[in-house]
């Protein structure tokens, strides 16, 4: 029997505000243990929290950007748990009556534009951050700097079936939270932390098969391959005559498996109910209606636009589009050069290859926009030969300055009058007569050499169309 | 109904600890503290909004300004236990 995958995912992420979400204290990462702290956020008795405005604004607008509907009214809710990452034994969080609901996100699947339900996006505190003794150390430390830092839940309907459609539904996410600017969703930092609801079916059921929770999947590297174990696991479990258990598991970086987690007694019973602390959340139209406009074009129009405008293809509109700040540079370079289809090739191929070799962000690259879209310029007009840009790219990148200036200091420019190409030429032909030889007996694709020995000896100055061109015509001329 | 499993649940949950003629006592009041509310059930409340908050202000919003308020001695001076700035508890085993 063949069997599908059915996967929901409940996805946490960090909204960069400067202060908590119901008290003052920096929000900031990285600082000693407890100094980020204050009687609201450390639960002591008798404090009230106040919400934050930027809290709101920041949730509202993800939940725009995802196509939610705000409601007009939502209500804060207390999670009760006993744990120490909380010290008031409960996380405010919001239950019933969530911020917003029926959102969507659409992906790029093999198969076309998929559309991601989003059921609910709410607002709630983050925990603090325990660290457990070593060894034989019966402790466990507690910082609470993170706890009361802001969050939005979201939480997708089931409508993912494959480990690979997470994956980019994740990516989607963090590429429109960046682009809103409400969070830097790296999930190597914990700013964006998601957990999975997996279940398997026989291929073409409607039913819905026992789902177990994986949790723990902390890096984009793990979430296909979590998922991915998770669902041969489960189809193993079935074909071998059992039964899934609903649970939560644990994914195992190390082991690469997920793992049974220990059940908490009495783990999903968090009695909520409305926090009496906190009046309910009012959002006027005319609030959500400003946040609105102030929306930043988002990735999917962007890309459209792109196409549209610029006539790049929809691969690469993708690739330029699916980080804001790479797109920005895009898009500075065009008013420096009005090539789109040139830029684009270089923006994706060039500057993204040694953005990824370098492992750093466009903002942290090197290079600006006015200087790619200058030599971009010299290579389109003949100035230079591609190859020669890809080496003054390079220069660029280590020492800065103006490609054009270079071009001239360091004698780059394109051979480009005949005469002193075909003393090269000659030169070549003289010194390789064997090859000169295999040419003339039929075997034409020796010329690729004969071309590099000419690029060689003119520091790749030489225009290899041009070149070729002009050792056919040699060459046929010895042939007679 | 609430019975001694059902209380010693609630009671295991909510962290307390009491005696077993405690926790007769305490059997009755909760038995009548459910059929309180199970008569509060008996009203039609259909079409009504639930109430979250008896006072119909809005919520009040705070500007995103960072203020410093306790140092690191200070926000554990009330601590049982602490070590480099941490509180201390004993480990709670997560896996």
């Amino acid at each position: 029997m063949e069997f599908e995958a059915v996967i929901g995912l409940e996805v946490h992420v960090q909204l960069n505000t400067d202060s908590k979400i119901f008290c003052s204290c920096s929000t900031a990462f990285g600082n000693p243990p407890n100094t980020n702290v204050c009687p609201i956020c450390l639960g002591m008795p008798g404090t009230l929290p106040v919400l934050n405005v930027k809290a709101v604004e920041y949730a509202v607008k993800a939940a725009l950007a995802l196509n939610c509907r705000i409601n007009d009214i939502s209500v804060f809710a207390r999670k009760n748990y006993f744990y120490p990452d909380l010290p008031k034994g409960y996380q405010i969080s919001q239950y019933d009556k969530p911020l917003a609901t029926n959102g969507y996100v659409l992906i790029e699947t093999k198969g076309g534009q998929k559309r991601i339900r989003i059921k609910r996006v709410h607002v709630e505190e983050d925990a603090g951050k325990n660290v457990h003794g070593e060894g034989n150390d019966p402790y466990s430390y507690v910082d609470l700097n993170r706890a009361g830092v802001p969050l939005i839940e979201i939480v997708t309907e089931p409508d993912i079936s494959t480990p690979e459609e997470a994956r980019v539904f994740l990516t989607k996410l963090r590429t429109i939270m960046r682009y809103l600017g409400v969070s830097n969703a790296d999930m190597e930092k914990g700013e964006l932390r998601c957990d999975a609801n997996v279940s398997i079916r026989p291929k073409g059921s409607n039913e819905l098969g026992v789902k177990t929770e994986i949790k723990n999947i902390n890096s984009f590297k793990f979430v296909a391959k979590a998922l991915e174990y998770e669902i041969e696991r489960q189809i193993l479990v079935i074909k071998a005559g059992g039964r899934i258990e609903q649970e939560t598991r644990l994914w195992n970086a190390s082991l690469g498996i997920t793992e049974t987690m220990r059940k908490k007694e009495m783990e999903h019973d968090y009695r909520y109910f409305p926090d009496p602390d906190l009046m309910p959340l009012v959002l006027k139209p005319e609030m959500i209606e400003k946040w609105k406009k102030e929306l930043p074009e988002l990735p999917d129009k962007r890309k459209a636009r792109f196409m549209e405008d610029y006539g790049l293809s929809s691969y690469d509109s993708e690739v330029l589009t699916s980080e804001k700040a790479i797109a920005d540079f895009f898009e500075s370079a065009l008013k420096f050069y009005n090539n789109p289809t040139a830029i684009a090739n270089w923006v994706t191929v060039e500057l993204m290859s040694r953005l990824n070799r370098e492992g750093i962000e466009i903002v942290d690259a090197p290079i600006e926009a006015w200087q790619l879209a200058k030599i971009v310029k010299l290579v389109e007009e003949n100035v230079i030969t591609g190859r020669v840009g890809k080496e003054l790219l390079d220069i660029v990148w280590k020492e800065g300055g103006d490609p054009e200036e270079i071009v001239k200091k360091r004698d780059m420019i394109q051979i480009s009058d005949a005469s002193s190409l075909e003393v090269v030429v000659d030169e070549v032909i003289k010194e390789c007569p064997a090859e000169v030889e295999k040419y003339l007996s039929g075997k034409t694709k020796v010329i690729g050499y004969l071309v590099g020995q000419v690029m060689k000896k003119t520091r790749g100055r030489a225009n290899p169309q041009f070149v070729t061109e002009l050792l056919e015509k040699k060459l046929s001329e010895l042939k007679r | 109904m609430v019975d001694r499993k059902e209380l010693e649940y609630i009671a295991q949950i909510a962290k307390i600890d009491f005696t077993r003629e405690e926790g007769e006592k305490l059997i009755k009041d909760l038995v009548r503290i459910i059929e309180y509310v199970e008569k509060l059930k008996e009203v039609d409340v259909d079409g009504v909004e639930p109430m979250y908050h008896p006072f119909t202000i809005e919520q009040r919003l705070r500007e995103d300004v960072v203020k410093n308020w306790l140092s690191n001695e200070e926000a554990l001076l009330n601590a049982p236990d602490r070590k480099d700035g941490f509180f201390r508890v004993p480990k709670i085993i997560e896996t």
